[in-house]
């Protein structure tokens, strides 16, 4: 970690003021920490019986239960997306207007519609058409449908984003449109968009939580399951919310990792795609490693 | 179709709501992002140290998982609010996190020498921020920032885990009221479409009005 940019060699004044600012800021922060587990404690809310039941073997295989079909639905899901994303994206980009714009309005119209309104329309409006899944297709469906238009215009920028020579040089050599793309564009292109894939996949995975207000039994559902048997809603939320925490950062950390080290690697711009808040982050913090 | 034409005061009613949650909560993750960059850019450690947690923690917990814990957990613990307010603060708080990141790219982005000539007028840390940075690493900013805006648009739907009547809620009971799930739902989301993408052009008309002239 280097100096942040408008911190480094402070003057003695400078020094002494950034001294009084954090004896301060620490004594604030302090007393909020402390007004905080006062007012838990006042209510009991960190008696040891409430925290007790979480660390029962029982509990713990109950909610990992839970984590394994949060990743379930997070994987089946991301790695359909990419497939039904990798198709739209070749569908956005090719020639022929018939099969350019129903990839260009599905992009668009998936990408502004909330994932929870999809999600309620596969579990409780599929069914009254006559469809009817287990709860975990109803989910993954939902995010398939969101997570390829955004995947699509990840791939497209990713494509996009390649020099045009490599295209050109392609055809020079007589190389057709499919072996172009084959054998030169997405081969470099997908190593472009490797770090942009995990950080939606920190996405997806948050958003398989939204699992919950349709009943799936994932993660955050046996939490408030767990949380209501043990009259301990509060302690349960945090803890799977530690859970998540775990997971989501380890793999937001991987994706700027591999953000900077792409960058630093080919020289590429940056993929960006609106609306998308979790590749947004991962590109902001690569623009800052990867300026200094 | 007719039932979203009959049924159009509902989306409208759901879309106001949305409108509302999604401004109130943007202008307080502005301001929280806001502070949350400058506190992480600060000569200051415990300041660095507790925009980074916060930064960390909010941003990699799901929506709806704070919702509940926020919603059904604190009032245990004595902390109740009504369900828009504990909307605009859950939301606000989440994005609040995103926008700090996309500042604090914003003020790294803006050439070094801008700080040091600010120093070395003697300019202290704030002012160096306030004046001479800040305005600078917005104009930066902006095309991200819009893209926050359009995600918390979609992401306020997620406030009806705690019953805020918003448009997803709307259309959601509507949908079951009715047995015509596809226009019902479809409605709802060409309505978030007619949002999102007013939003882009708006941030675009933005992005070009405050762009430096090089």
């Amino acid at each position: 970690m280097t100096a942040p940019l408008l911190a480094d060699d402070l003057g003695p004044r400078g020094k002494r003021r950034a001294l009084i600012a954090s004896v301060v800021s620490g004594v604030v922060i302090a007393a909020i920490v402390a007004v905080a587990i006062l007012r838990l404690s006042d209510k009991g809310q960190l008696d040891a019986s409430r925290w007790e039941p979480l660390t029962r073997w029982s509990v713990i295989r109950f909610l990992l239960g839970g984590l394994v079909q949060t990743l379930k639905a997070a994987v089946v899901a991301m790695v359909l997306a990419m497939i039904v994303g990798a198709l739209l994206a070749l569908g956005r980009l090719a020639r022929s207007p018939l099969v350019r714009w129903p990839a260009v309005a599905y992009i668009e119209f998936f990408r502004a519609v909330p994932v929870l309104l999809l999600i309620l329309f596969t579990a409780f409006g599929l069914p009254k058409y006559g469809v009817h899944l287990a709860l975990l297709w109803y989910l993954v469906i939902a995010l398939i449908a969101y997570n390829s238009a955004v995947l699509a215009e990840i791939f497209r920028s990713g494509i996009l984003s390649l020099d045009r020579g490599q295209t050109e040089a392609a055809y020079s050599l007589g190389l057709g449109y499919w072996q172009t793309m084959a054998s030169v564009v997405i081969p470099q292109a997908t190593r472009r968009m490797v770090p942009a894939i995990v950080s939606q996949l920190v996405t997806v995975l948050k958003d398989t939580s939204l699992g919950f207000v349709i009943a799936f039994e994932e993660l955050l559902r046996r939490s408030q399951i767990s949380g209501e048997f043990f009259g301990n809603p509060l302690q349960a939320f945090v803890f799977v919310a530690v859970i998540y925490i775990a997971v989501n950062f380890t793999l937001s950390r991987v994706a700027s990792r591999l953000e900077v080290r792409q960058r630093r690697r080919y020289q590429a711009g940056a993929i960006s795609v609106a609306g998308a808040e979790d590749l947004t982050v991962v590109e902001a913090r690569a623009d800052a490693a990867t300026r200094r | 179709m007719h039932v979203v034409l009959d049924n159009l005061d509902l989306y409208l009613e759901g879309a106001r709501l949305t409108v509302e949650l999604t401004l109130g909560s943007f202008a307080l993750a502005l301001v929280l992002g806001t502070l949350t960059a400058a506190a992480r850019v600060s000569p200051v450690p415990p300041l660095r140290a507790a925009g980074t947690f916060y930064v960390e923690t909010v941003r990699n917990t799901p929506l709806v998982v704070i919702f509940v814990l926020f919603y059904f957990g604190l009032p245990k613990a004595g902390v109740k609010y009504s369900p828009f307010v504990s909307g605009i603060i859950v939301l606000g708080l989440y994005t609040g996190t995103f926008v700090a990141e996309t500042v604090r790219s914003g003020i790294n982005a803006v050439a070094a020498g801008q700080a040091e000539a600010a120093r070395s007028l003697g300019l202290t840390f704030p002012q160096t921020l306030g004046i001479v940075i800040l305005p600078q690493a917005f104009r930066t900013v902006v095309p991200p920032l819009g893209s926050v805006f359009i995600a918390l648009i979609k992401n306020s739907s997620v406030a009806l885990v705690i019953g805020v009547q918003e448009l997803t809620f709307q259309a959601n009971h509507l949908a079951q009221a009715t047995a015509q799930a596809i226009p019902v739902y479809l409605g709802a989301g060409v309505v978030y479409l007619l949002m999102a993408l007013p939003s882009g052009w708006l941030v675009s008309v933005i992005e070009h009005k405050v762009a430096f002239k090089r």
